[in-house]
């Protein structure tokens, strides 16, 4: 960016948010524009901030269980399962076969759900309407069957360390089925209201182009990621929960722009559903909580998990000091680190492509402030 | 030339507007007159707290054993106790549960261990003054009573 002095009157300092409806949340944008032109940004964040990470210090590790759902609202089962994870892998323990297979059903399906949400905004931010009616139909039916496993829809607290709380449900393989078959059809129909629409293409295509060692430096993972070209996908790289059982492909484009990543997540969309079916057929019976004691006392040691959350690589970072509370517990949210590459990725475009590059981004403002 | 020809007769457009115009017959739409229609919940909805009573004797099935305010994170519940000098058993007193604190997420449900907390499928809990959040025993027991208007 060139030093320009106040003098420089084309220069124009533009606040965009907190409260602007397409930061999804509460991100304040600093944008430094020259006429229509984005001459570079700043983003400031902590508006939601809710000190997470503190509780978690004055919180035994059962009874933070709860707050992680509330970091990635959108995700919260993925939420859940890292650090059900962390914890699990700091006790030595592991998840019976069953609740694994039932965790795997519940993050991919609530990855469908969050993805949903993501494209119906996104869409709604570059000005189609359609899609987000359809996608929260969608969506309605994934969260029915969290409510109707768990009893809550958003902030589910699905998991518990070391297996599961809930038994299934009756009927809970057949609804997963149900929802596979309705599923699949309806991401074609989105496909066919936006993949060829003239105006969509023209709006993403070459829009907020990263690519693959820009990515790697920024340390972005996710779907921003792999539609960069990068094959990186931490359910085959680093299997988790009983992910090397199944079988699924890693979707990948080239171009890394925003209409890749929106070609990216659509894909990953249908690979869930692959997921969630075979899952669904192969669930073993048997025990759904492995040997946790009601007290839960890890020895001192700690224990670093990261799983592959719709939006990218969560990881769990916890110290114990063998007491029942964590000494320290760090999140290593995926949006907060993809945001940081939205000034590379919008500089030299246009206030608008801010807007599309933001959707793109699917970031949410829980997990970055936490 | 097909791209072309597909470009000038704008199919693009066409096919979405195709997919819009089949939802648009009235078996697609959904209203749900709230009030007039309650929506049903699932059956392990977690959402107004109550406080089980036993049917046959109307007394309470709580213990004041503790439990459920150890568990919670949010440290919300505060159980009253009072030994009775008689049957030298704890008695439960007083219950208050602030459900403008509670984040829904079951702990306490899990942590009783007779099963006298129970997280119900009542969802409305909208109250007119910031007090009637904090529910006491009574309310706990009979279900929320209506707040009257204070002007
Ligand atoms: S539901 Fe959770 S937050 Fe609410 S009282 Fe019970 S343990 Fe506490
Ligand atoms: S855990 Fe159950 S029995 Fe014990 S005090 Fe709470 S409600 Fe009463």
């Amino acid at each position: 960016m060139p030093d320009s002095t106040f003098l420089d009157s084309t220069e124009l300092v533009l606040n965009m948010g907190p409260q602007h409806p397409s930061t999804h949340g509460v991100l304040r944008v600093i944008l430094k524009l020259d006429g229509e032109k984005v001459l570079g940004t700043e983003c400031v964040i902590g508006y939601l901030h809710r000190g997470v990470e503190k509780i978690a210090e004055n919180r035994t590790y059962a009874q933070f269980n709860p707050y992680v759902d509330r970091m990635d609202y959108v995700a919260a089962v993925s939420n859940g399962l890292g650090y059900c994870l962390a914890i699990e892998k700091l006790l030595n323990v592991e998840a019976p076969p069953r609740a694994q297979a039932v965790r795997v059903i519940l993050t991919e399906l609530n990855r469908i759900a969050s993805h949903l949400l993501w494209l119906g905004t996104h869409a709604l931010d570059i000005g189609a309407i359609t899609p987000v009616f359809y996608c929260l139909r969608e969506r309605e039916e994934a969260l029915k069957i969290f409510e109707k496993y768990c009893g809550a829809r958003l902030t589910t607290h699905a998991f518990r360390i070391g297996g599961l709380l809930y038994e299934t449900y009756d009927g809970f393989e057949q609804e997963v089925r149900t929802f596979c078959d309705m599923f699949l059809p309806k991401v074609d129909e989105y496909e066919e209201l936006l993949t060829n629409n003239r105006i969509w293409v023209g709006r993403l295509k070459n829009v907020g182009i990263l690519n693959a060692d820009e990515c790697k430096e920024y340390g972005v993972t996710g779907p921003v990621l792999r539609a960069s070209g990068v094959k990186w996908d931490l359910r085959k790289a680093q299997p988790y929960s009983g992910y090397e059982k199944y079988d699924f492909e890693i979707p990948t484009r080239r171009n890394g722009d925003t209409y890749d990543r929106y070609m990216v997540r659509m894909e990953e969309m249908r690979q869930a559903v692959r997921i969630m079916r075979q899952a669904v057929d192969g669930l073993p019976e048997g025990a759904i909580m492995g040997k946790v004691g009601k007290v839960i006392k890890p020895a001192m040691g700690e224990a670093y998990v990261s799983i592959e959350a719709p939006k990218g690589e969560l990881g769990y970072y916890v110290v114990s000091d063998n007491s029942t509370q964590p000494y320290r517990v760090r999140v290593r949210p995926p949006s907060f680190v993809n945001l940081q590459a939205l000034d590379r990725m919008v500089r030299g475009g246009l206030v608008a492509d801010v807007v599309a590059v933001i959707g793109t981004l699917d970031i949410v403002l829980g997990e970055i402030d936490r | 030339m097909r791209n072309l020809l597909k470009k000038i007769f704008l199919v693009d457009l066409f096919q979405g507007l195709w997919v819009t115009f089949r939802y648009q017959h009235p078996r697609n739409i959904y209203t749900e007159q709230y009030p007039a229609e309650r929506p049903k919940v699932a059956e392990r909805y977690r959402g107004a707290p109550r406080l089980n009573i036993n049917p046959d004797n109307g007394e309470t099935l709580c213990i004041a054993c503790n439990l459920c305010a150890l568990a919670c994170p949010e440290a919300l519940i505060v159980v009253g106790s009072e030994r009775n000098e008689a049957t030298r058993r704890k008695e439960l007193t007083t219950f208050t549960y602030d459900t403008s604190r509670c984040m829904f997420c079951g702990l306490c449900e899990d942590a009783c261990p007779v099963d006298a907390l129970e997280l119900t499928q009542d969802f409305e809990l909208a109250t007119y003054t910031r007090e009637g959040q904090i529910w006491d025993r009574q309310t706990l027991e009979e279900g929320p009573r209506p707040t009257p208007y204070k002007c």
